[in-house]
């Protein structure tokens, strides 16, 4: 890749080495070479960027400097953009176009980035594999035959495939931080109410957030800088001020507390990826961090608790998927009927699933057993990081138990739902939490390496400490560095490998 | 008001029964904007003009509370006396509907902005009653369906439907009673008061012909003086004050009728048909609704903190139900009376030319009388008029002083009306008082008499209807200015009644 980085990029618009229109031709250059093979974007369309990329020229021609000039930005297809198609990767929207546009997505557009198309997720970001997509098949590019993790797997891969720099994704329970483990790049997922989630198209309300993948810490930070902050349109975001990570970015980690989890326990990892988060733990401290031992005693009953109060809040916002305004229609013999022959042509399993167990917990006499518990448990997993927090800085653990799996190695619901086991204590008390690459391994079935990724965690709306903590990280072990995807085939005949 | 003064009497088997009645009103609130938009919030817009992704529930899109519809409805809440908890939030309330956008409304469940509180009001017959208030919460409204292809605009028989969004969205209070009504007549006296104090509050405008006031009542007998509730009917389908009433009364009668002949009331929901005037079941659904309340995870809880209240209650200004109470209690004004002046805005000049003619019932006789009359006539509010409450208080007193007669003082009103002035100086300078001096007026009575032999005759014969013709000339004669009532007393006097 030419660049090193999306602030390198956009500093070379801004002094007019390069045009956006000439990063936007490249780009589209990288997408029709590579994502025959990878599938990260389910619509892309060369007149759309070019479009915005004279824009950008043109702002920038007058004399504007603009933090992303001209970079290019992958989009989760759950995330309006006025006037392109919008899907959330389910064929009940096929077809839509989003008559108005993200906050957060506008305030890139708004800092130069040029949206490069949309890519490819777990239907209404259900999943942790991108396997539940009903629109498209997303391919890891460390290895073909591996999924790219999910949610948010299409900006994943449309980073790791370097076909773009950086993306956006949406995390509920670890739909940033399990593709970007993944997918080898770095995700991160913003305290509840950092960023806008007006546009967003909801799955969990009170759980999703937008946020950025980079191939750096420091690009991360720069989007979700410009990405955060009150939004007059969505009552959850917060109005506190959003302090830059970017002004002063340390060397090393001296000073910092490290909490270790303590019901994480490494042993119940394969040796391979275990000896790898331990080198990572190790890494921590020859950076000059102190390790403690945190204990997260509720922690074990998050997925349990995340499987009520997701679906309890999907079941509610995709009820106004019935064929009647927008989107498909199956028609019927009756208003009923025709609700029915919709949502069952509409929505694939997984949704389904989640519906069904959220209409249920939501239910006349299962409420308090159900949706109040799970509350209650939330309330208790919040109080043992606050705790934990008393300790120590930041938290830091395995993103993911294992590197990419290949597809349809988690056909048990029960057994994908485990995937997110170490995302989403941290997504239902709301906080900050990465995931940066951090090592690789090699199992024999693999084509090649595949990487892990380090999640670290900080206090509530300590994205500024986070971020500096990850860069240091970054830096001063070059994980990510170690290896690079291989070359990718031109595209990958048939369906799922 | 259309109430009868009192509740016509239940009875069932030679038992006197009871009518328990509780209402749930939806009421319209009066706001620039939408409940979670930006968008307009009026009524009779083009369909689907008045619309965003909000309001319209696109994917994505994200509800911002409106901060004045919810002081609105704590200000609804303060009129009458209810708490405000600290802690508030919305719900969802989940089922399919077509003209409801996201499939849920946003609603009130557990903790609504307004808890208690009590409504007083008076019967025509002078009795005050009161009906606790449960709650009132806030939620939006839904969009409008349209039948299209019938010949009523029904839906059976309908070839398709439109739905209209511009009301979806728009703030609306539903406002729920506790079972305290006990007669079609308080229903609508308890709406009229609700209707009265929202109202002056600026909450709404309170009309049910545009659907800004929706209600729905839940009617039951028992036998009187028993607390048990009998099986209740929810009616629905009212469309005016007087709909409400017929529509109760209905529904009354058929209970009792049901329970007469030995059979059971079924609890159910049953429409109000106007044309027939009666009510009938509506099309039962298919299944018990399960709404599937729980916190919207949109919206952050609404906290009130003791300050806040304490501001909107000093802000609520001067509420109709205690002028009435003043107008009854103080003045002791009929019922009648004190509604007529607190609905149609006169209640403050009334009360400011009774305070200085202390004069309640003669001051009120003049407002709703002669200055009424000219405000229709003219366009021209009452307190717009050059008649100002002094102005008017001194013509009572005139009046009452004997020093002119009505006929004047409706005369001098007229020219107060326009001219405005002072009525005491007009009459010292006009010499326009009456005359009350029994000799000049014993000389005009002595004319007349010989004027009007044929007419004399007539009354010692017993036709005693032709006094008033003889008043009326010693009227003439004196040129409007005799004192009337000592002209009749002269006469008879002459004539060998009376005193004579």
């Amino acid at each position: 890749m030419a660049a090193p980085s999306a602030r390198e990029l956009a500093r070379a618009v801004n002094v007019r080495e390069r045009s956006a229109g000439e990063l936007a031709e490249e780009a589209l250059a990288r997408v029709a070479e590579r994502d025959g093979a990878v599938g990260a974007f389910l619509w892309s369309s060369p007149e759309n960027v070019r479009e915005h990329a004279r824009r950008v020229d043109a702002r920038v021609a007058a004399g504007e400097s603009l933090p992303l000039a001209g970079v290019p930005l992958a989009v989760k297809d759950n995330m309006c953009l006025s006037g392109t198609p919008t899907t959330c990767a389910s064929k009940i929207l096929a077809g839509w176009v989003a008559p108005y546009t993200a906050t957060a997505v506008q305030r890139l557009l708004d800092a130069g980035a040029v949206p490069l198309g949309k890519t490819n997720l777990d239907e209404f970001a259900m999943g942790s594999s991108c396997e539940n997509s009903a629109l498209g098949v997303t391919r890891n590019p460390w290895d073909l035959g591996r999924v790219p993790g999910g949610s948010s797997g299409g900006s994943a891969a449309a980073v790791a495939s370097g076909q773009t720099l950086v993306g956006l994704g949406s995390d509920t329970g670890g739909s940033i931080r399990e593709p970007a483990a993944f997918c080898g790049v770095v995700g991160f997922k913003p305290s509840y109410g950092r960023v806008s989630r007006y546009g967003l198209i909801a799955f969990a309300s009170s759980l999703d957030q937008i946020g950025p993948f980079a191939t750096n810490v420091a690009d991360a930070a720069l989007l979700y800088e410009l990405m955060a902050g009150k939004d007059p349109r969505d009552s959850t975001s917060v109005d506190r001020p959003v302090e830059s990570a970017l002004a002063e970015l340390p060397e090393d980690l001296r000073g910092v507390r490290v909490g270790i989890v303590r019901e994480f326990d490494l042993a119940k990892l394969e040796p391979d990826v275990r000896a790898v988060y331990e080198r990572a733990y190790r890494d921590l401290e020859h950076l000059g961090a102190e390790l403690v031992e945190v204990a997260l005693p509720s922690a074990e009953h998050g997925v349990a608790t995340y499987y009520l109060i997701a679906p309890a809040e999907c079941s509610s916002n995709l009820a106004r998927f019935d064929g009647m305004r927008y989107g498909l229609r199956v028609e019927a013999a009756d208003v009923g009927a025709t609700y029915e022959a919709t949502r069952a042509a509409g929505f694939g399993d997984e949704v389904k699933r989640r519906i069904l167990i959220g209409t249920h917990a939501l239910s006349s006499g299962y409420y308090d057993a159900y949706y109040v518990r799970a509350q209650k448990a939330r309330t208790l997993i919040a109080a043992d990081f606050a705790k934990a927090f008393e300790r120590c800085d930041l938290i830091a653990n395995p993103a993911a138990s294992s590197p990419a799996f290949a597809f349809n190695a988690k056909a048990d619901p029960v057994s994908m739902y485990l995937m997110d086991y170490y995302t989403i204590p941290m997504s239902l008390a709301g906080l900050p939490s990465l995931s940066v690459p951090c090592g690789y391994v090699q199992p024999a079935e693999a084509a090649g390496p595949l990487p892990l990724g380090l999640e670290l965690t900080a206090p509530l709306f300590a994205e500024r400490g986070l971020l500096a903590a990850a860069h240091a990280y970054e830096r001063g072990t070059q994980r990510a560095r170690e290896h690079a995807p291989p070359p990718l085939p031109a595209a990958v005949p048939g369906g799922r490998a | 008001m259309t109430a009868t003064a009192s509740a016509p009497a239940l009875e069932v088997g030679g038992v006197a029964y009871e009518a328990v009645i509780g209402i749930e009103c939806h009421v319209e609130l009066r706001t620039e904007t939408k409940m979670f938009c930006g968008c307009r919030n009026v009524f009779g817009a083009e369909p689907n003009t008045n619309v965003c992704p909000v309001c319209l529930g696109l994917p994505g899109a994200l509800p911002v509370p409106n901060r004045l519809a919810i002081e609105l409805v704590v200000k609804a809440g303060l009129a009458f006396g209810a708490e405000i908890p600290a802690f508030s939030k919305f719900d969802r309330k989940n089922y399919f509907y077509p003209d409801m956008p996201k499939n849920y409304q946003i609603s009130q469940y557990d903790v609504p902005f307004t808890l208690g509180g009590l409504v007083s009001f008076w019967l025509p017959d002078g009795t005050q009653r009161q009906v606790r208030l449960t709650r009132i919460h806030l939620e939006e409204d839904t969009g409008k369906s349209l039948h299209a292809g019938s010949s009523d605009g029904r839906i059976a028989g309908s070839t398709h439907s439109l739905v209209d969004f511009n009301r979806a969205g728009v703030p609306l209070m539903e406002c729920v009673s506790e079972p305290d009504i006990r007669s079609a007549a308080e229903a609508v006296a308890y709406l009229g008061a609700l209707k009265r104090t929202f109202v002056a509050l600026g909450v709404s405008d309170v009309k049910m012909e545009e659907g800004s006031l929706r209600c729905d009542a839940n009617v039951s007998i028992r036998p009187a003086g028993t607390s048990a509730l009998g099986t209740k009917t929810e009616i629905k389908n009212m469309n005016s004050f007087r709909s409400v009433e017929r529509a109760i009364e209905s529904e009354l009668a058929r209970q009792v009728e049901i329970l007469a002949s030995g059979g059971r009331i079924v609890q159910e929901t049953r429409g109000w048909d106007e044309a027939e005037g009666a009510t009938h079941p509506m099309r039962s659904k298919e299944q018990a609704h399960d709404y599937r309340y729980f916190p919207d995870p949109d919206l952050v809880p609404v906290e009130y903190a003791a300050r806040d209240v304490a501001r909107l209650r000093a802000a609520l200004g001067p509420l109709p139900q205690a002028r009435l109470d003043r107008l009854i209690l103080r003045d002791r004004l009929s019922v009648a009376a004190a509604h007529q002046l607190v609905d149609g805005g006169l209640a403050a000049y009334y009360e400011e030319a009774a305070a200085h003619s202390g004069k309640p019932q003669a001051t009120v006789n003049f407002v709703l009388g002669d200055l009424s009359r000219l405000a229709n006539e003219t366009g021209v509010a009452v307190a717009a008029s050059g008649v100002s409450p002094q102005a008017l208080a001194e013509l009572v007193a005139l009046t009452d002083a004997g020093t002119i007669n009505s006929k004047t003082a409706k005369e001098l009103l007229v020219r107060l009306w326009s001219e405005g002035g002072s009525p005491g100086a007009i009459v010292e300078a006009e010499g326009l008082g009456q005359v009350s001096d029994a000799g000049a007026i014993d000389a005009i009575v002595a004319a007349v008499l010989e004027a009007n032999p044929k007419t004399v005759a007539d009354f010692r014969a017993g036709k005693s209807k032709v006094m008033g013709f003889l008043v009326g000339q010693v009227m003439k004669q004196s040129r409007g200015k005799a004192n009337p009532s000592l002209a009749e007393e002269r006469l008879r006097a002459r004539l060998g009644e009376g005193a004579g």
